[in-house]
């Protein structure tokens, strides 16, 4: 029962991550190259073009809860078993929404890149 | 929307990696690794914090170890805001998983940790994930941004006009 719990929370984690980092991502392709905006706009106006994004606050919200996911999965679950697989199955889930909602160009190499991430985070683990 | 941005942005050569961004993608790297590591070591001071009562997570602060780690933190999340603002998700991730390895190794050096060989293994298989990302270019080019089409891409170091388009 404990694991049914424990994969529960790793499925909310990755959900959640996965949801914010997509979102951060979009937010700040957005708001554009901040090394471009701070040269010829100043600091000001890259915290104000960022903090005038909505999707800049879902994203942050959506983190907030993969959090405390963590912070609750921890408890139900071994720290062996819930941080490796929540990182791992982020890393092949952002490719998936990357590619889907982002428009991003996952190639071969980038499917690559992100399995054997995935794979080796695991293995660190064990 | 964000296209039209986009467009405009490729246009003034968005797409080259410089020195400037791979120092913000170790900074990335360096500053969760520090973050993490002080923020443990200060809440391990602190001792456990009562899920009901939230105001010692208010004086955690308090202590330098905390302070300084949630500081390097804020920088973490700066530079990868930075990042995620002139390259792609599916880039900026892999290159920066080697903040797994550098905690290993801080572990190792640090406090004489022995390192499996399973976990060496570990290591070897994200470092080679994050050679391979690093290899290929950074940011989709706007014309390629199409929702559905075909992406099996021209990777794996096969020379075509995208993959040199986007070099430095």
């Amino acid at each position: 029962m404990n694991d049914l719990y424990a994969w529960a929370a790793i499925a909310l984690i990755t959900l959640a991550a996965t949801t914010g980092d997509v979102l951060l991502a979009y937010s700040m392709k957005r708001v554009g190259d901040v090394g471009e905006l701070w040269k010829t706009h100043g600091v000001a106006a890259v915290v104000g073009r960022i903090l005038t994004t909505p999707t800049f606050f879902l994203g942050v919200l959506a983190m907030a809860v993969a959090f405390y996911s963590l912070l609750f999965g921890l408890s139900w679950g071994n720290l062996s078993l819930v941080v490796p697989a929540s990182a791992s199955l982020t890393f092949v889930a952002n490719a998936v929404a990357a590619r889907i909602f982002l428009h991003e160009r996952v190639g071969r190499r980038r499917w690559l890149a992100a399995l054997l991430v995935a794979a080796g985070v695991i293995l660190m683990a064990l | 929307m964000f296209h039209s941005r986009l467009l405009a942005a490729e246009g003034c050569q968005l797409a080259a990696v410089t020195f400037r961004k791979y120092l913000i993608l170790a900074g990335i790297v360096v500053f969760s690794t520090l973050g993490d590591s002080l923020l443990a070591r200060g809440m391990k001071e602190l001792g456990a914090v009562s899920l009901h009562d939230f105001s010692g997570l208010l004086f955690a602060v308090v202590n330098p170890w905390v302070g300084f780690g949630v500081l390097l933190l804020l920088a973490f999340f700066a530079s990868y805001m930075s990042a995620l603002s002139w390259a792609d998700l599916t880039y900026v991730l892999p290159a920066t998983s080697l903040s797994y390895v550098l905690v290993a190794l801080i572990g190792r050096i640090g406090f004489h940790e022995e390192i499996a060989p399973i976990r060496w293994l570990g290591i070897a298989l994200i470092a080679a994930g994050v050679g391979f990302v690093a290899a290929g270019p950074s940011i989709t080019p706007i014309r390629h941004r199409q929702p559905h089409s075909e992406n099996t891409g021209p990777d794996l170091g096969l020379p075509s006009a995208v993959s040199q388009e986007v070099k430095p």
